[in-house]
């Protein structure tokens, strides 16, 4: 396989799973706020910061908006096109590295993607979201969700499938890890929290709701909600379909079809370091993440993702496939458009 | 047969097609526009028919033409015969833009260098058919063909059965097998790739279609690299071999290090491993000469002189600015022609004398007396007209314009029909997708009737 098109179907897929997970933290956070009282706008910003400092994008956001209100931080997450990881623009990249390797993917799987790319980029999809941000979220959520079992149902599992399993795991193990951060600072920096108040109990369940884990996580520990437990099962349960623990086992099996080395070997930095982190996943216990501080272990945590990010492309793609630098692609750009033009 | 269709009802068809041709990409784009925003090609569902003897006569003409064209090419990259026979003066092919001296002498594989042409075909006033230029580089618009005619079957299947209607989805493979027909010598499974110039061209959606339907892989130049006059593309298992390159990049980009030194959509050294025999080009370089205007004039000459045949299919009558008598015909007569920039393409660089206000006809003046080398001109053609769809009224007459689409491998076949285009202003003459045109799917019939 071409390494830009495995380039090209590993990004389509990161970019799909960001966008439905924006979709989910927002969504969540909005829902979230109804239950709080005596919201003032410092109480406001204390909610909405830590969300934007999970997606890794504070500095963007600074530079557009003064404060974290709630219009400024969906704004940014949703709409922005300055943002490259809003939910549009997060589409739409998937979308444009789709056209890239359009003869890889299935008819339908393109027709939906193009379809919500088409909508995310209406007047419609505005509409939609100020008669209610759930009613936009669930779309957002529907597409990214139709399209994972669209490809589960139309794509040959060839090589170009694995690598885009292993961008989408990738995308969901860090954005899982960066959902669990958001209550951080309410923690103590090491050790378990003594005990926990209503709201924060409220803060922890809208955690939950992001991942689509409510209703898995209480048919374990029932309805009592708290942050051991909530870290525990979004860590390392083992068959819950976005612990983190299942993304790395998913992104290390993906990395190894790729390959065809078995696991407990490594042929490429990139295996080497994904089979570490699973076993790591596999042989730790809440108690000992929370004696070194959640925020701190988690941080550490997508540090280790972004290095087998990079050390997968070292041993498979090269060379930077990525927007090159402004002048050089608008040249490239006018020099395709005047090839052929006589139709 | 579409006086049994209600007009809401012919409505909806029309309005599904357009959104399942916007929802599936089938799309183009348009330059200019910063929002890179894609349009569909306009379709309209009330098709060309032509009969299978009417078919049949442009089958043969168009077979006798991509044939001369194809003798005419690796003579004047040889012996230029026609030449030193005094056939077509020494002076136009010299000053000819796409002539390749790097090509002089170079035997292409199997002698073939248009192997995909699309010929513009109309008919003027009397019905009969003309040709309006051969497009022996990277013609485009095939994919439409192929999803106009998937479209039109998915809304009338009815129709199809009892009609008769010849198919054209066997295009892909006969453009397949040409491509391994053409493979360096001594490859028993040669590596078919389609060269895009990428993303950003209008004919993108046609080459992932076309890459697609053929099951071959479509790179772009920085997919590839030349090695000891071989190349190879970078995949995840490393560099692979590739033996065959169906190219949408024309010459002037194909290789920097041997035609413009900025392209950045070829591939360094790719000439040289071309010339080593190692690697085959579809079409191959410097067939830019025969799409030349002026190259145009001589095609009937070309086919006399070759073939020792009459021309079946004529040319629109040309004149040459270059030649004294003609270009004074030109001047006098410039509000009733059509001048042509020997070297545009898309409907660019032309004046249409009839609709041109005096100032455009001055500069078209003060061009041709600068560079008379560079125009033609031919009295304006009323293109046939066909009923078609419009919007709010119920069908009218437009002008419309036919490109077949021929291949020439081990034989030369034409795809049944081609591409119908249809200019959708009223009264129009440009069928140019870039200019508001529009396409039909064209149905040749196993019978007359």
């Amino acid at each position: 396989m071409l390494s830009r098109v495995a380039n090209c179907l590993y990004w389509m897929s990161r970019y799909i799973e960001r966008a439905e997970n924006i979709a989910r933290i927002v969504d969540v956070n909005l829902q979230l706020l109804l239950d709080l009282r005596n919201l003032n706008d410092e109480r406001l910003a204390e909610h909405w910061m830590p969300i934007v400092l999970s997606t890794g994008d504070e500095k963007a956001f600074l530079e557009l908006h003064i404060k974290a209100t709630g219009q400024a931080v969906t704004e940014f997450l949703v709409f922005q096109p300055e943002n490259s990881n809003s939910i549009v623009s997060s589409i739409g990249q998937a979308r444009e590295n789709a056209r890239m390797v359009r003869d890889q993917i299935s008819l339908e799987f393109w027709e939906e993607l193009n379809r919500i790319y088409l909508f995310a980029r209406s007047p419609e999809a505005r509409k939609v979201w100020r008669r209610g941000p759930s009613d936009f979220f669930q779309q957002i959520k529907a597409a990214s969700l139709h399209l994972s079992g669209i490809s589960y149902a139309t794509m040959l599992r060839n090589e170009g499938w694995w690598f885009s399993q292993a961008g989408k795991f990738l995308e969901r193990a860090d954005k899982t890890s960066r959902i669990l951060d958001v209550r951080y600072q309410s923690l103590p920096e090491r050790g378990l929290p003594k005990s926990i108040s209503q709201t924060e109990a409220l803060g922890w369940s809208a955690i939950l709701r992001s991942c689509s884990a409510w209703d898995a996580y209480k048919s374990i520990h029932g309805a009592d909600v708290h942050p051991r437990h909530v870290a525990e099962f979004l860590l390392f349960n083992e068959d819950f379909s976005r612990s983190t623990r299942f993304c790395v086992s998913e992104l290390n099996s993906a990395l190894r079809r790729i390959s065809g080395v078995p696991s407990g070997r490594f042929c490429n930095e990139a295996e080497k370091l994904a089979g570490r982190l699973e076993a790591e996943l596999q042989f730790s216990t809440v108690e000992e993440i929370f004696d070194q501080g959640l925020h701190c272990y988690l941080d550490q945590f997508q540090t280790k993702l972004n290095a087998i990010g990079s050390a997968a492309f070292d041993a498979y793609i090269f060379q930077d496939f990525g927007p090159e630098a402004g002048e050089m692609m608008i040249q490239q750009e006018e020099q395709q458009q005047q090839q052929g033009a006589d139709s | 047969m579409f006086e049994s269709l209600g007009a809401d009802e012919f409505a909806d068809k029309r309005h599904s097609i357009d959104l399942a041709f916007l929802r599936q990409g089938i799309t183009f784009n348009v330059y200019g526009d910063s929002q890179g925003t894609e349009r569909i090609f306009p379709f309209d569902l009330v098709p060309r028919v032509i009969p299978a003897k009417e078919w049949e006569f442009l089958e043969r003409g168009l077979v006798q033409r991509i044939t001369a064209l194809n003798l005419f090419l690796r003579d004047i990259y040889h012996e230029q015969k026609i030449v030193k026979d005094g056939v077509i003066p020494a002076f136009y092919i010299l000053s000819a833009k796409h002539f390749r001296r790097e090509c002089v002498n170079f035997n292409v594989p199997k002698d073939i260098y248009i192997h995909i042409c699309g010929t513009d075909l109309i008919r003027g006033d009397d019905g009969a058919y003309m040709v309006l230029e051969d497009n022996g580089r990277c013609p485009s618009g095939v994919s439409y063909v192929l999803e106009n005619r998937r479209a039109m079957k998915r809304s009338f299947p009815a129709m199809f059965e009892s009609i008769g209607v010849r198919p054209v989805d066997d295009y892909p493979q006969e453009l397949l097998k040409m491509l391994q027909y053409i493979a360096p010598p001594g490859v028993p499974d040669p590596t078919v790739v389609l060269l895009t110039p990428g993303v950003y061209n209008s004919a993108y959606f046609e080459h992932t279609y076309l890459a697609r339907q053929m099951g071959i892989e479509i790179v772009e130049g920085r997919d590839l690299v030349v090695a000891d006059a071989r190349v190879f593309m970078r995949t995840t298992k490393g560099l692979q071999p590739v033996h065959v390159i169906y190219r949408r990049i024309e010459d002037d980009f194909l290789d920097p290090t041997v035609f413009r030194r900025d392209s950045m959509l070829g591939v360094p050294g790719l000439v040289n491993a071309y010339r080593a025999g190692h690697v085959s080009l579809a079409n191959s370089i410097g067939t830019g000469i025969a799409d030349d205007k002026v190259m145009y004039y001589f095609v009937p000459r070309m086919i006399k002189y070759y073939l020792g045949q009459e021309p079946l299919i004529p040319n629109v009558p040309t004149y040459l600015a270059s030649e004294e008598a003609d270009k004074k015909y030109i001047l006098e007569n410039l509000p009733k022609l059509v001048v042509k920039a020997a070297n545009e393409s898309g409907g660019y660089g032309m004046l249409m004398g009839p609709q041109a206000s005096s100032k455009d006809i001055e500069i078209f003046r003060q061009r041709i007396e600068a560079d008379p080398r560079n125009y033609i001109a031919q009295p304006m053609i009323s293109l046939s007209r066909h009923p078609t769809h419009v919007e709010g009224a119920a069908f009218e007459g437009r002008h419309i314009d036919l490109r077949p689409y021929i291949i020439c491998g081990e034989k030369t076949t034409v795809a049944p029909g081609g591409l119908t285009r249809v200019a959708l202003r009223p009264g129009s003459l440009v069928v140019n997708s870039s200019q508001g045109g529009g396409s039909k799917d064209t149905w040749v019939l196993y019978g007359d009737e």
